[in-house]
């Protein structure tokens, strides 16, 4: 492997520091005293303090992660079986169509799935609050599960199937000894995907939930009608500390197992 | 294939953990029923220290759920997945939803506090005998203003001032229709509840020639920013003004002569109602008097219920910017139902305006 | 051998297809015929071929395509760049990592930094320079939304630079083709379809962003999104939000078509 060039290393760490600069400066404020995103005052920790006296936030924060690792982990199962039975259609035009159908929701803009989800829901009669929530997450995160995998079962070779069943393996044996093994890199992305996803909805959620069922992003959009108050800042804050140590750990931790080398398949 | 069975049981335990963590931080308990109430209100609209005394006072448990514009609110009541128990829309929605049949009529025999309302307040066109709801909170809008960055001494008592050229690039408007369309329609000396072509399309090029001191067309985030002192005028709500006004002291707040909007948010009950009996105890708690002063003074929108302003800070009850004089209140204009075909056009007039902007 | 694998688990999938994007699709349709009185009607469309709508559904698309654009050129080498790092997929990580801090309150945060006292005006004044407007102009809207859709757009285009041999690489430098002849006989090709994935998530969604439009541009960049988003819920007008939303889906249609048919000389 080569090495980085001196203006490859200045491009990438610039690249960094915009993405990570507003969340610096929301950290940064929520050490503030002065109790609002100007004006730095003094150094606190009332702020954090306030979080954990917080039950209700708390809740918040945990229905948000429960809704996003259960819609992620659910779609991105569909979302896999689903690729991989696009990838198994031979006639073109029958993929096309699937693949178009599939893209649709990625490209829909929010609010429209958020209010055709809406209507949806009110014909079944499902109630606003957890399920319709957890449902329209998976709903809208099984496509891009379906885009990152895809990708990986076309540039795989065909002649690694050819030679399993020449080796005698049944139809599950490829699927669960040959494809998923090769795309599992694909299905990882597509989990993270569909984490970042549903973390990052505000729009559908607010449509469909109801019944004092709320997540963090709909929270906070209540809360900013009156500027944001420093705990979310708080807040933010650790999710933002505790999500960089799992991720570190994590990937440190299982480099040293036998899976060390390749994919984001490993993280 | 093993490693992702590992990872996905892991994901289900981390998940049931959590769960269980926040059943254990807030007992979910009996949803729905006697003892706990559902409240859909304006975001931060109510003093937090209230729904507690509320519960140590009667046993009944409050949810408190927020939306950020009457319409948002409409589409989840008429949705019918929702049991809100008691919900705060502004007058013209009151009067669709109950042209649709969604509210539940309120008994005023339980609710004994109403005799602390002002009955100017009262009876009113959206509602005759308030059958349906019962006040809130009242206000205007008008113009919040930092005298300090002005390059000339104006004092908007007239909403041309707004077109002053002087104003480049220094003027915040609220991203709603009917308050800048209304605005304009009031600057030529028309109603705001204008239903005319014309004058519609006049209004609207009235506002085009306004965009040059357009700064930008926001939300709420009108509030921190004029705190920040971002632009130097900004067209607002009253109790929007109010909040800026407490933690920026340079502004000040005007409802020009010509006339402005005057509204109201009422407390109402939906017909999805679980706890009705818990609904009437809440709205009769708001009203009493001393909670009524804790809340406005919290809130800082203008109070209906004149015996909790005699309880108030008398710097903040004879504010004449917030609580005008009857013969500046008879000058403003309540909203009406302009029907959705109208209101349509309002917003289309909006979007032109917006287009113009640059 | 396509057909050796098992169709079985289509199942939930189409399932999923029937009842969350056939189901809404139609439902969507049906609400663009309907006028305010529940009639059946085409007026809808009509209307969104009046002055107004055009001139913003025009604008919309013209600041999608610079979104994109300039996603990609900060994106495509940034992908490039991390696989050439040690630990590659611990800094794709980190990448990633910043979209899952809600993106309302990173709104917040460049409201802040962008604002007339925040801290890049203090900076330039440092040099005598006056504050300036930075909030509420293209730039802002374009940095924001750009800086919104970078994570999106490195994924794909990372991992299929990752899956580059990079044999081949060495070999086109062996027959003496110059850096740019590589990238653009070599690389580029073998990588265009992490580049199309990474399209397909940042032109759409750019085309419907909504929220920041306001919160950034204060409404002087106007997205179909942002539309739709008012006639839903402002307006309370379904059909003509529906309408609105009826052509986004097509618009889509017709950016797949067009993604579709550049990359098949490449792969036969």
């Amino acid at each position: 492997m080569k090495k980085l060039s001196m203006p490859a290393k200045i491009y990438l760490i610039i690249v960094f520091v915009i993405l990570y600069a507003p969340i610096f400066y929301l950290i940064y404020y929520s050490f503030n005293s002065g109790g609002s995103m100007h004006d730095f005052e003094s150094f606190t920790l009332e702020h954090y303090r306030a979080v954990f006296e917080d039950s209700r936030l708390l809740v918040i924060l945990i229905n948000t992660v429960i809704i996003a690792l259960l819609s992620g982990l659910i779609s991105t199962i569909i979302g896999t079986l689903g690729a991989i039975g696009i990838f198994s259609i031979k006639r073109r035009n029958i993929r096309n169509i699937l693949l178009s159908l599939n893209n649709i929701l990625i490209v829909s803009p929010d609010v429209v799935i958020g209010a055709s989800f809406l209507i949806l829901f009110t014909m079944i009669g499902v109630k606003l609050g957890f399920a319709s929530v957890l449902i329209s997450h998976i709903a809208f995160s099984i496509p891009i599960v379906v885009l990152m995998v895809l990708p990986k079962l076309l540039e795989m070779n065909p002649n690694l199937i050819d030679a399993a069943q020449d080796l005698g393996a049944t139809r599950r044996d490829v699927l669960y000894r040959v494809i998923i093994p090769y795309i599992k890199p694909g299905i990882f992305a597509g989990f993270f995907m569909a984490l970042t996803y549903s973390l990052d909805d505000f729009a559908v959620t607010f449509f469909v939930t109801g019944n004092g069922f709320s997540t963090l992003s709909v929270e906070i959009y209540s809360i900013a009608r009156v500027g944001i108050s420093l705990t979310i800042n708080a807040l933010s804050g650790i999710i933002f500390v505790v999500t960089v140590l799992i991720v570190i750990g994590y990937y440190f931790v299982t480099r040293r197992t036998k899976f060390a080398n390749g994919g984001i398949g490993r993280l | 294939m093993k490693s992702l069975i590992n990872l996905s049981i892991a994901i289900l335990l981390v998940c049931a953990g959590l769960y269980f963590i926040a059943e254990k931080l807030e007992p979910s308990g009996g949803k729905g029923s006697k003892d706990t109430i559902t409240i859909y209100n304006w975001g931060d609209y109510i003093d937090p220290k209230l729904l507690k005394k509320f519960t140590k006072e009667t046993g009944i448990k409050v949810i408190y759920e927020t939306f950020d514009s009457n319409e948002a609110m409409l589409t989840k009541i008429q949705q019918g997945g929702t049991t809100y128990d008691i919900a705060v829309p502004s007058e013209y929605t009151i009067e669709m939803m109950i042209e649709k049949d969604l509210l539940y009529p309120i008994d005023h025999s339980k609710i004994p506090n109403l005799k602390y309302i002002d009955p100017y307040y009262l009876d009113l066109p959206f509602d005759p005998g308030n059958k349906y709801s019962i006040p809130y909170f009242w206000g205007t809008v008008g113009i919040v203003f930092n005298p300090n960055l002005l390059s000339k001494p104006l004092t908007f008592e007239s909403w041309n001032d707004l077109w002053d050229p002087s104003l480049k690039n220094k003027v915040f408007l609220v991203d709603s229709a009917r308050e800048v369309m209304g605005m304009s329609l009031n600057s030529m000396g028309e109603s705001l509840n204008a239903k005319d072509d014309k004058l519609l399309q006049k209004a609207t090029e009235k506002l085009i020639k306004l965009s040059p001191n357009i700064k930008g067309v926001i939300g709420d985030e009108i509030i921190p920013m004029m705190e920040n002192n971002e632009a130097a005028v900004a067209i607002t709500w009253s109790g929007s003004a109010a909040d800026m006004m407490a933690e920026n002291e340079e502004l000040d707040y005007a409802v020009p002569k010509e006339g402005s909007n005057l509204w109201f948010d009422n407390f109402v009950i939906p017909k999805t109602a679980k706890n009705i009996e818990g609904a009437h105890k809440f709205i009769n708690f708001m009203l009493d008097p001393e909670n009524a002063a804790q809340n406005a003074e919290y809130v800082g929108y203008s109070t209906p219920n004149k015996a909790a302003l005699k309880l108030m800070d008398p710097e903040i009850a004879n504010d004449e910017r917030f609580y005008p004089p009857e013969e500046i209140k008879n000058r403003l204009e309540v909203y009406e139902n302009l029907g959705l075909e109208w209101l349509g056009k309002y917003n289309e007039y909006f979007l032109e305006f917006k287009m113009s902007i640059k | 051998m396509r057909d050796r694998v098992a169709k079985g688990p289509l199942i939930p999938y189409l399932l999923w297809i029937v009842f969350f994007v056939i189901a809404p699709i139609a439902l969507i349709i049906y609400y663009s015929m309907l006028d305010l009185q529940g009639n059946f009607t085409l007026e809808n469309y009509k209307r969104f071929f009046s002055p107004v709508y055009l001139k913003m559904a025009f604008t919309s698309f013209f600041y999608a395509i610079l979104i994109t654009f300039f996603t990609l050129l900060i994106s495509y080498p940034t992908a490039y760049f991390l696989t050439k790092t040690k630990h590659k997929h611990l800094w794709l990580m980190f990448i990633i990592i910043p979209s899952w801090i809600n993106l309302l309150l990173k709104t917040y945060a460049f409201i802040g930094i962008f604002g007339l006292y925040g801290p890049i005006n203090a900076f330039i004044s440092v040099f005598g320079i006056e504050p300036k407007q930075i909030l509420f102009t293209d730039f802002s809207f374009l940095f924001v939304s750009v800086y919104i859709f970078i994570p999106f757009m490195i994924m794909p285009i990372f991992n299929s630079i990752d899956k580059l041999n990079p044999s081949l690489v060495d070999a086109a430098r062996d027959l003496g083709a110059s850096p740019f002849t590589t990238f653009r006989r070599v690389i580029w090709p073998l990588t265009i379809e992490g580049v199309k994935s990474g399209i397909q998530v940042t032109f759409i969604p750019a085309l419907s962003l909504f929220m920041i439009t306001r919160l950034i541009a204060g409404n002087q960049v106007i997205t179909l999104g942002t539309a739709i988003e008012q006639q839903f819920l402002v307006a309370q007008n379904w059909g003509m939000g529906s309408t609105i939303a009826v052509f986004l889906v097509l618009i889509m249609f017709a950016s797949m078509i067009f993604t579709a048919k550049r990359t098949k000389g490449g792969r036969v």
